[in-house]
């Protein structure tokens, strides 16, 4: 086996790529994680009230969401669903990215489902009494569930939360099937023109390792902070 | 409707089995089968997995555990390229899809099922082994004939939710080009070019109606387990905790 050589990829539009690719990752991360926490936290706050309707319609949000693999709610999306939007706005997409709005979409309201669920676990352990005290204080439904639900339901869902960011980040890959220039699909560009396979592969896996790991001790130093000393 | 009706009738059979009998199998009956024999395959590396990850020998604690964490943080897809790349180097002879898919399957799968072994037997009360070792067995006879048979009675509805992982990370599949559903319905979309909604949605259908359907057996099992370990048929017991590693996107 040759030796290897990490000097080619410090060649030619190789780092140019990359590091695109890196951004790309990056934002499609943090695009869909904003959609997955705010639409999750919606939904779990919608489930909360005990509607029926509102059990019903988030309930199979979620199992959707949950029994389909992402990749192809990403081709639903990105094959299917666009090919419904009026002309104007597909021909606006297709001019500003909508490989990648598309992406965010997908990889976002698919999270957005595993984030509800596990608010509302967190949300269940809470005992009724506590909404109840809250109310008779004279809060408000909302205020109670932000002042008094959210913050134990949050903290208590924390390692869960932390977790589908972990899945949400390695997924923003799958975006390459779409052709979102993310690093997985510049990893495959560089690797087919220079051929050193595993010099990038081995780069790849470092970039991927590396961020997940950054990802996973930032949450349990979260959940350190968080932390209230209980009885 | 009209469309997916079509669709069903025209390519139904191609979605289910692929070509077979006058072809190779593909469709869903690969995407099963996958699934089915990478959770398989996984599951003896996953109990030595669990083993090392609960030992008390760092020489069998770090290497498991680094496993676990280097599988947790990589992406699937990340893997597939790398097996795809290597397997047939190390093997010397090319290598079809379906057994590349199928060995990145069972290194992924092991490193989360090991995780949900583990807790199986942390879950178990201390008294469990220490009774064990008390009555003369060694380490790991206590470990064979007292907490692993309750470990993964209690941890099959994980193993279940696990499976419907699998079949969903199958779908990755189509970047090399492995015949199973997502990639058969790829094909079909490819030859009618002009109906690429209803294509995929039929697709999403089957992979929900197969996924669901499994995922409903997985929680009526835990009820029924965490019954079992209540201890008292029929009372409402309180839900046993599963770690939510089972719970993968792909």
């Amino acid at each position: 086996m040759q030796p290897l050589d990490f000097s080619i990829l410090l060649q030619g539009d190789a780092p140019q790529m990359l590091a695109h690719g890196i951004a790309l990752m990056l934002e499609l991360t943090a695009v869909a994680w904003l959609i997955a926490m705010v639409l999750g936290t919606l939904l779990a706050l919608v489930r909360m009230t005990r509607l029926r309707v509102a059990e019903v319609a988030v309930g199979a949000w979620v199992e959707y969401h949950q029994n389909v693999p992402m990749l192809v709610q990403i081709f639903l999306w990105y094959f299917g669903i666009a090919t419904l939007l009026p002309t104007a706005l597909q021909m606006w997409l297709n001019r500003h990215d909508g490989e990648f709005t598309f992406a965010v979409i997908a990889i976002g309201l698919a999270t957005s489902a595993y984030m509800s669920e596990g608010l509302r676990g967190g949300i269940r352990s809470i005992p009724s009494s506590q909404i109840e005290a809250a109310r008779a204080l004279g809060l408000s439904y909302l205020q109670s569930f932000r002042h008094v639900v959210f913050p134990q339901a949050f903290r208590i869902a924390l390692p869960t939360l932390v977790n589908h960011t972990v899945l949400l980040f390695k997924n923003t890959s799958l975006a390459m099937t779409i052709g979102v220039a993310e690093m997985m699909y510049a990893t495959r560009e560089i690797e087919s023109r220079t051929f050193k396979t595993i010099e990038i592969y081995l780069l790849a896996t470092v970039i991927y390792l590396g961020i997940s790991l950054v990802i996973m001790a930032g949450g349990s130093f979260a959940e350190r902070r968080l932390r209230v000393a209980t009885r | 409707m009209g469309d997916i009706a079509a669709i069903i009738h025209d390519y139904g059979v191609l979605l289910l089995v692929g070509q077979y009998p006058t072809g190779p199998l593909g469709g869903l009956a690969l995407t099963f089968i996958l699934a089915v024999l990478g959770l398989a395959l996984a599951f003896p590396l996953s109990v030595i997995l669990a083993l090392a990850r609960v030992s008390p020998f760092r020489l069998l604690y770090w290497p498991a555990t680094a496993l676990v964490y280097v599988m947790r943080g990589l992406p699937l897809i990340m893997l597939i390229f790398w097996v795809y790349f290597f397997l047939p180097v190390l093997l010397g002879r090319p290598v079809s899809g379906f057994s590349t898919l199928l060995a990145t399957l069972v290194i992924y799968e092991a490193a989360y099922l090991a995780e949900i072994v583990r807790a199986g037997i942390e879950s178990l009360p201390r008294g469990q082994m220490e009774a064990a070792r008390s009555v003369g067995l060694t380490y790991m006879q206590a470990m064979r004939k007292v907490v692993l048979p309750q470990a993964i009675y209690n941890m099959i509805p994980a193993m279940l939710s696990q499976l419907v992982s699998t079949i969903k990370e199958t779908s990755l599949g189509y970047v090399i080009s492995v015949n199973e559903l997502t990639f058969a319905a790829n094909q079909i979309n490819s030859t009618l070019l002009t109906k690429p909604f209803p294509v995929f949605v039929v697709l999403a259908t089957i992979y929900f109606v197969l996924c669901f359907s499994l995922t409903q057996v997985a929680r009526q099992l835990e009820r029924r387990v965490a019954r079992r370990r209540a201890g008292i048929a029929g009372a409402t017991a309180a839900p046993l905790v599963v770690p939510d590693i089972a719970a993968i996107a792909e």
